[in-house]
């Protein structure tokens, strides 16, 4: 047998989890022991999975905080959705549907270099910041947004429906605050695993390849990293860019769930981009394999405690800080030490990594 | 003379983004750190006052005081517990990631308690609406009271850094912590008093904003705290008489785009303003110059 290396191995495990839990589902839905409830969450779940993975590619792997990512998931879902709408009968379901992805990643991504050009150059709060407020900006825009289409053409308005002035046969596609309504319902389970599979493929190889290292050089040493030529803009661009792309492919994936899109702060807003975050955070900064199960087991959870649902976003809070603290801070790392568990089995290899540690 | 009365308006809402924009400014100044809770830390404060106020039938003065001071301890809890373990750890996301965890924390403990429904905050100002040129321009109580809380306040922050041992300890500390600490200032001590300070503005801009604009919700503090931060790197982040310039200009841009372009839109163009100034003066209007050390 070849010899595979260790990091083909774990990505070849994260494929396998993802790969597993879609046959299980799948053996489970066929003896008929999901639940309408599970059975409309499912969809979801890999949206989110694919939302936290291509968050943490920005937060863990660039090591910037982005708190505008349902933005870029607002982009997709309603570029996506308003091509489909376009093209409701014109194409097969399936072309139309792959296509509105394509159209969708290629808007997120446009917007994502928009706004990476001015805003990469910032660092730490200043780029959480900006982020946000491009959240909020794209939510705003989109609440605000007429298109109408008609013999003549496409009309645009930012006022209201009567300013569009469309000819009688002519057909609204997207309706300021009540958004986009009869989107064809092309998502299934399949294409979301198909998709989280992708998002998966295309993030760990980026981050075992070359651009991959010189990303996390910049994150380590954003200036040793320049000493030695690599191009920071570039990189951080790019990584930028890929997340922004592959969460506009979750928002199609979303627009293409429900019937009617609209642009609340519920879906699109600060508080979504908050609830990846946590899930980035609980599944470990930078550990791709986390984010996925982090956001599997976060959207169950609350759904098979139901009780708890009222309690769920503090819990979710309290989630969030205790981790942090845990993670990151000091003195519980040297509490850590002190206490792990290999230290008190009094196996080899672990003194010399505390010794490390002391000496820095 | 509308034009006057938003003009007005604008200042007013301003100031109350000035008072809030103090918070974020002297604790970035001295902490480094973006404090995203200091928004909810607002919300706090007017729940307070608004139990007082209309649930017991206190005073508003007294009420005023009791929310300063609750404030005050929560502020300075959450700097204790959340923030002060991090402020040595390796990644400065650490810290960031925890003040949302705990904007989150307060806008569900207050979700919890009070529910999602608007509660009608009764106005803490007493004094009548004054109308000037035969009626035409009308100046509501709430904003004179507003713009001279404003006013005071900055006055009075100003002397106290200016004059007073703990504002120079303040100024030593964000200049340089370690410097400061062997200069014998207790650091610790300066950053809890600068939560403390941050704080009590925090609940003065929440009884200021709520009796302007009465509906108070969980989430009432979260979208003034951003806009303020906005305020806070406008004047430029670190400068007090920064943040009152930032804060009034935003105001304005704010109630004019509200009243002139579209009132849907104005959220989004005050996160335009701010972008637009991070592209081309970066460190706000009076902010200084930093060059990173290697």
């Amino acid at each position: 047998m070849k010899k595979i290396n260790k990091s083909t191995k774990n990505n070849l495990i994260t494929y396998g989890i993802v790969v597993i839990a879609y046959v299980i589902v799948m053996l489970l839905n066929v003896t008929g022991h999901i639940s309408s409830l599970m059975e409309g969450l499912l969809v979801p779940l890999c949206i989110y999975v694919i939302l936290a993975v291509s968050l943490n590619l920005v937060v863990g792997i660039l090591g910037e905080l982005s708190i505008g990512h349902a933005g870029f998931m607002c982009v997709g879902a309603f570029s996506g959705a308003f091509f489909s709408m376009c093209m409701k009968e014109a194409m097969p379901a399936m072309a139309r549907f792959l296509l509105a992805l394509v159209i969708g990643a290629v808007c997120a991504a446009a917007c994502g270099m928009l706004i990476g050009v001015p805003v990469l150059r910032l660092k730490g709060d200043y780029l959480a910041i900006v982020t946000l407020a491009f959240g909020e900006i794209i939510k705003n825009l989109m609440n605000v947004l007429y298109i109408g289409k008609d013999s003549r053409g496409f009309h645009v308005s930012t006022k209201d429906m009567i300013a569009l002035g469309l000819e009688p046969g002519g057909k609204t596609i997207i309706n300021g605050p009540q958004g986009i309504t009869g989107t064809p319902h092309d998502a299934s389970f399949t294409i979301g695993i198909i998709l989280v599979l992708l998002t998966l493929f295309i993030i760990l190889n980026l981050v075992h390849s070359r651009d991959g290292r010189a990303i996390m050089a910049i994150r380590d040493n954003r200036i040793a990293a320049e000493s030695i030529g690599i191009n920071v803009m570039k990189y951080k661009m790019m990584a930028f860019t890929i997340s922004a792309s592959i969460a506009g492919v979750a928002g199609v994936l979303y627009a293409h769930n429900l019937s009617t899109l609209t642009a609340l702060p519920k879906n699109f807003g600060y508080n979504m981009s908050i609830m990846i975050l946590v899930y980035v955070v609980l599944g470990g900064i930078g550990n791709i394999r986390g984010s996925v199960i982090a956001a599997v087991v976060l959207t169950l959870l609350p759904e098979m405690l139901r009780g708890l649902s009222d309690y769920r976003m503090l819990i979710y809070a309290i989630v969030l800080i205790g981790l942090m603290l845990f993670n990151w801070s000091p003195k519980a790392i040297a509490l850590r030490e002190k206490y792990s568990l290999r230290r008190i089995l009094g196996k080899t290899g672990t003194k010399n990594v505390s010794e490390n540690r002391t000496e820095e | 003379m509308s034009f006057i009365s938003y003009l007005i308006n604008g200042i007013s809402l301003g100031s109350v983004y000035a008072i809030i924009a103090l918070g974020y400014t002297m604790v970035y100044g001295i902490a480094k750190m973006l404090n995203f809770a200091h928004g909810d830390v607002i919300m706090i404060g007017s729940y307070v006052v608004f139990v007082m106020v209309s649930g017991m039938g206190l005073s508003p003065i007294l009420a005023v005081i009791v929310s300063m001071a609750v404030c005050t301890v929560l502020g300075i809890t959450i700097e204790r517990v959340a923030y002060k373990p991090l402020r040595m750890a390796a990644s400065p996301l650490a810290v960031l990631i925890t003040a949302i965890g705990v904007s989150y924390l307060l806008q569900n403990i207050a979700l919890l308690i009070f529910s999602a429904n608007p509660k009608s905050f009764k106005s803490v100002v007493t004094i009548p609406t004054v109308s000037l040129a035969e009626g035409q321009l009308m100046i509501s109580g709430e904003t004179i009271v507003t713009i001279a809380a404003c006013i005071i306040i900055m006055t009075g922050l100003t002397l106290f850094i200016k004059k007073t041992k703990a504002g120079q300890a303040m100024l030593a500390v964000s200049e340089d912590k370690g410097a400061a600490q062997l200069m014998g200032i207790n650091v610790n001590g300066t950053i809890a008093l600068t939560f403390a300070i941050g704080s009590a503005l925090a609940a003065i801009a929440g009884v200021l904003l709520c009796s302007t604009y009465p509906s108070l919700t969980p989430y009432t503090g979260a979208m003034p705290g951003i806009k303020a931060f906005v305020a806070a790197v406008f004047g430029g982040i670190g400068s007090v008489p920064g943040a009152m310039i930032g804060g009034i200009l935003l105001g304005i841009i704010e109630i004019l785009s509200k009243a002139y372009i579209s009132s849907q839109m104005a959220d989004a163009i005050v996160f335009a303003v701010l972008i637009v100034v991070l592209l081309v003066k970066p460190t706000g209007i009076l902010g200084r110059e930093i060059q990173e050390k290697v």
